[in-house]
């Protein structure tokens, strides 16, 4: 099926350079095995997303689980992280994330170096859509993925709009592609 | 201060040593008597650029972090210009230039809306009353009158006539501030800052001015704690009466309706509403008027048919008002040169003949803009219209939300066009069989913009399907609100100026701005209960303000009720509209100037970095929306109160943040010694904006911090944060470690676990100085 590049949001077009579309969630599974130094930032609705076997922070702990991705999550969804005994997740306010990340100096939660490779979900549209923005504009070292399930223009790629059993199939796959070595 | 706007000596002939002078005329703008002993600091009346050095030690701590909301600039015909990652524009100028220019054509519009309103009150008011109308906010409790002015141009008004040289000064800085924006003029992002700090800086002046001066002449409340109460909500109006409903800012003309009501012994039988800010103030004025809610309430209440007439004057106020009240048959009166939507000017037509046009129905309305003849024709077209109306609504009823939902084609645009991503399709499609439940539901989330019936291929009209799901819920809408105060006392700021410096009140915290909530208005009043009931001081201004009032506890009780209306630990302290804003800030103001003795006369610098260092003041926008709302917080910003707002803060597309994990950023002077000191990231940010709620209360316990803590004070403020932390967030804070300087900063009951954190992060005692961020103001060098 052919997909449009078309934000959710109606309104909010950027400008000449916007994502490439995921047509092919295997992309993101090789994506982030190619990364040396991924991440995985996590907003607040992935505790409040609903899916088939679970909520959207179990498909983000699996994802975790099976990449060398550091993990960063805003701070009201630790508790859930916690919750699911996954403990190298990092609280910390999606502005404070993307505010390090545009700085080239800065050297990483862990010390080892900035990230090459950004992968954002659950977060509320308009607030990812900004935050991507700003990676796009100063942090242009930086790949990204939205892997929320409406296009979000900003990032280097992204999922088209689909709707939840089309986003849970491609995350599935993602996993599925993650755990192939 | 006595002024005189003009003088001029005209000599026909004169003799002296020079020798003879004939038609000799001197002009002189303006002339100050001065009668204030208080000696004048360095920046008094400050050009763009007196102050730039204080905002950029802030701008170099407190970086700007750029969101671009558009890739493109289309400002000129050059364009338009890509300026994607590090392009630069046909003009030269690259993304984070114009990022921080867009930032300050925001705040210049919204400065510009807050002087021209007051100065157009000031004119009126003068007319009205006179020149020399005495400035009074707080009879004998309030000697510091005009804080805010009295720290930017160093003079001290005592009359109406005073404030014209202030605002000619406001006129002329905002003039230079918008001329900045030009193709070809600023070419650096950090003094495109730097002027958007001025910019909120005379806005703050501007917002003053208007109160105070509608403060003294109109006798609204005198910095009064008891200030009294007043209904708010759609449900609290008796529609058995014909209804006025006034809509905006700019009080004048709502106040001559409400005077022509009492000289004619009608205000019995005319019902007096407002929305938005012209509604705090119409309660200032008389509270038996009646509020229905923040902005957010226009679409709804005009569609309900209760308005029988309609006045509006200016800001936030919709652009299809008089559109929206032709569904109503409901007549409009514009009554401000900046908002005629198109219609005739009868301000020098006879009052009956307007009326009977109005009545009639010839014209839709009228533009008048003599406030004394809008409150005669209101009266009038109210009382003769309202029968032959009878509440005419446009609201649909059950069957057509039913036929409406068969028709939908679930097409998504409606969501996709709501700014808060709400489920209107699934909700509608539950309405197929009469189920109006979810409908309902979406009913506390929506922000009543319409958009997603602009958007509905079918002009289905959602809103209003929305407005009647939850019909039960609107006419249950009655609740109380404490009138505006105005200013805060003197005494008051004696009586916790000491608490709030040493950190034994763990801050203040002020609810401001528009109604854009991320999910209602609900989560404004449940943040200002909780810093309520933890002994913080609560203030609260303009929508917020309403929404705060508009919740009620078990017992029916709404937050004004329940906390008292001081400026005191628990208080709970509503100052009115946006422009009593300025006494939040003066507030912080006083603190510095009576509790701690503070030079305040053009003395800017030291007292904004008295503030940030001292004053653990937040300023919290949940809705913030406009441009006004923008520059109202540059103006804290450069004061040095941080403000948080909510995720749609975000698309003001630039936040103010500091990094708590680059040691270098945090040290500051002790004005003892003028050795350097590290103090920990406090306040850590400027501009920052939280996803949800619960983030935000975190963040601005945090934010009340300050190096000048006791000890004492701030284990209370600690421990507020790690409650707050630990309850929302299931977890300690990383990073408490950085805000102990001393054992004794922990608080007790929390020891434990708090030695432990220490211990692993390798933490190191530090001293606690006599913190400033200004060379000049350390006392003695070490080794002197």
């Amino acid at each position: 099926m052919a997909r449009r590049a078309e934000p959710w949001q109606t309104a909010e077009i950027p400008g000449p350079k916007k994502a490439l579309l995921i047509n092919k969630p295997e992309i993101v599974s090789a994506l982030l095995k190619r990364s040396k130094r991924p991440i995985l930032i996590v907003g607040h609705k992935a505790g409040e997303v609903k899916l088939s076997s679970g909520s959207l922070i179990d498909y983000v702990i699996r994802i975790a689980d099976l990449t060398k991705a550091s993990v960063t999550s805003t701070p009201v969804i630790q508790r859930e992280f916690i919750k699911r005994n996954f403990k190298r997740v990092v609280g910390m306010p999606i502005v404070d994330i993307a505010n390090r990340l545009i700085d080239k100096e800065w050297k990483g939660f862990n010390g080892e170096g900035g990230y090459d490779l950004v992968v954002v979900i659950g977060f509320t549209y308009y607030v990812s859509w900004l935050i991507l923005s700003s990676l796009k504009h100063f942090s242009p070292q930086i790949k990204t993925i939205s892997l929320d399930r409406y296009y979000q223009p900003h990032a280097s790629w992204s999922f088209p709009n689909m709707s939840l059993d089309e986003w849970e199939k491609n995350l599935e796959v993602i996993v599925k592609g993650l755990e192939v070595k | 201060m006595t002024s005189k706007k003009k003088l001029r000596i005209k000599i026909g002939e004169i003799r002296s040593d020079i020798g003879l002078l004939r038609n000799l005329e001197i002009s002189v703008g303006k002339i100050i008597g001065e009668e204030w002993a208080e000696e004048v600091g360095p920046t008094p009346f400050p050009s763009i650029t007196d102050l730039r050095e204080w905002d950029l030690k802030l701008l170099q701590r407190y970086k700007p972090f750029y969101m671009p909301f558009c890739d493109l600039c289309c400002l000129c015909t050059f364009g338009k210009c890509d300026l994607t990652g590090d392009k630069r524009g046909a003009c030269g100028l690259n993304m984070a230039g114009q990022q921080s220019r867009i930032v300050l054509l925001a705040c210049c519009i919204g400065a510009a809306t807050h002087i021209s309103h007051a100065r157009h009150l000031v004119d009126h008011l003068i007319e009205k009353f006179g020149r020399d109308h005495p400035i009074n906010v707080g009879g004998l409790n309030v000697e510091v009158e005009a804080p805010v002015t009295r720290l930017v141009c160093g003079v001290k008004p005592k009359t109406l006539g005073d404030l014209e040289g202030v605002l000619d000064y406001l006129e002329r800085e905002l003039t230079r501030l918008l001329s900045a924006t030009h193709t070809g003029q600023e070419g650096s992002n950090l003094d495109f800052e730097s002027k958007v700090f001025h910019a909120g800086m005379i806005d703050q002046v501007g917002m003053e001015i208007a109160d105070i001066a509608q403060i003294s002449a109109l006798n609204f409340p005198r910095a009064d704690p008891e200030a009294p109460l007043a209904e708010i909500g759609l449900g609290v109006v008796d529609t058995t009466k014909p209804v006025i409903l006034v809509i905006g800012h700019n009080v004048p003309p709502a106040a001559e309706i409400i005077d022509y009501l009492m000289e004619n012994g009608l205000y019995g039988g005319v019902e007096v509403t407002g929305l938005c800010c012209t509604a705090h103030e119409i309660t200032r004025y008389n509270p038996k008027a009646k509020i229905i809610g923040p902005i957010s309430w226009q679409l709804r209440f005009i569609r309900s048919g209760i308005p029988d007439v309609i006045i509006v004057d200016e800001q936030c106020i919709r652009a299809d008002t008089l559109i929206e009240a032709q569904k109503i048959n409901a007549p409009v009166i514009a009554t401000s040169d900046v908002n005629c939507l198109g219609l005739p000017d009868r301000t020098k037509d006879e009052v009956n003949r307007i009326v009977e046009d109005l009545v009639s129905g010839k014209h839709p309305g009228a533009l008048i803009l003599d406030p004394a003849k809008v409150g005669e024709v209101s009266v009038k077209t109210a009382l003769l219209i309202a029968p032959k109306r009878m509440k005419f609504k446009a609201i649909p009823d059950v069957n057509d939300i039913i036929e409406g939902a068969k028709n939908c084609r679930k097409c998504n645009e409606c969501r996709r066009a709501c700014p808060n991503d709400l489920p209107i399709p699934e909700a509608l499609a539950q309405a197929l069989n009469g189920n109006l439940n979810a409908l309902a539901d979406l009913y506390e989330e929506c922000i009543g913009c319409a958009r997603c019936e602009s958007a509905c291929p079918i002009d289905l009209p959602l809103h209003s399907f929305i407005v009647k799901a939850a019909e039960k819920r609107l006419k249950e809408e009655k609740y109380k609100i404490r009138v505006g105060r105005g200013a805060i006392q003197d005494i008051e700021i004696r009586n916790v100026g000491g608490p709030i410096v040493l950190g034994e009140i763990p801050g203040v915290v002020a609810f401001v701005g528009c109604a854009n909530y991320p999910k209602g208005g609900k989560e404004v009043a449940e943040m200002a209960i909780e810093f309520a009931k933890r002994r913080y001081i609560v203030l609260a201004s303009g929508c917020a303000a309403m929404s705060i009032g508009m919740y009620k506890d078990k017992e029916g009780k709404s937050p004004y009720e329940i906390f008292p209306g001081t400026f005191d630990a628990g208080g709970m302290v509503n100052v009115g509209s946006c422009v009593a804003n300025a006494h939040i800030a003066g507030a912080a103001i006083k603190i510095a100037s009576i509790f701690a003795r503070r030079r305040l006369r053009g003395n800017y610098e030291e007292i904004a970095d008295y503030v940030l260092n001292r004053v653990g003041a937040v300023g919290v926008a949940w809705g913030a929306m406009s441009q006004k709302a923008a520059a109202i917080a540059s103006g804290f910003w450069r004061l040095g109160v941080p403000v948080v707002v909510g995720p749609h803060g975000l698309k003001y597309r630039r936040m103010l943040l500091g990094r708590k994990d680059k040691n270098e950023d945090w040290y500051v002077y002790d004005a003892r010694t003028g050795e350097k000191v590290y103090v920990g990231p406090v306040p850590e940010h400027l501009f920052y904006a939280a996803e949800t709620k619960e983030e935000a209360m975190v963040m601005i316990a945090k934010l009340c911090m300050r190096p000048n803590d006791t000890t004492k004070g701030r284990a209370v403020k600690l421990s507020h944060y790690i409650d707050l932390s630990k309850r929302f967030f299931g977890t300690i804070p990383d990073d408490v470690h950085l805000f102990v300087r001393t054992l004794a900063d922990v608080p007790i009951t929390m020891r434990d676990e708090i030695m432990e954190i220490l211990e692993k992060k390798g933490w190191k005692e530090n001293i606690i100085p006599d913190p400033t961020l200004l060379p000049r103001l350390i006392r003695r060098r070490k080794g002197e």
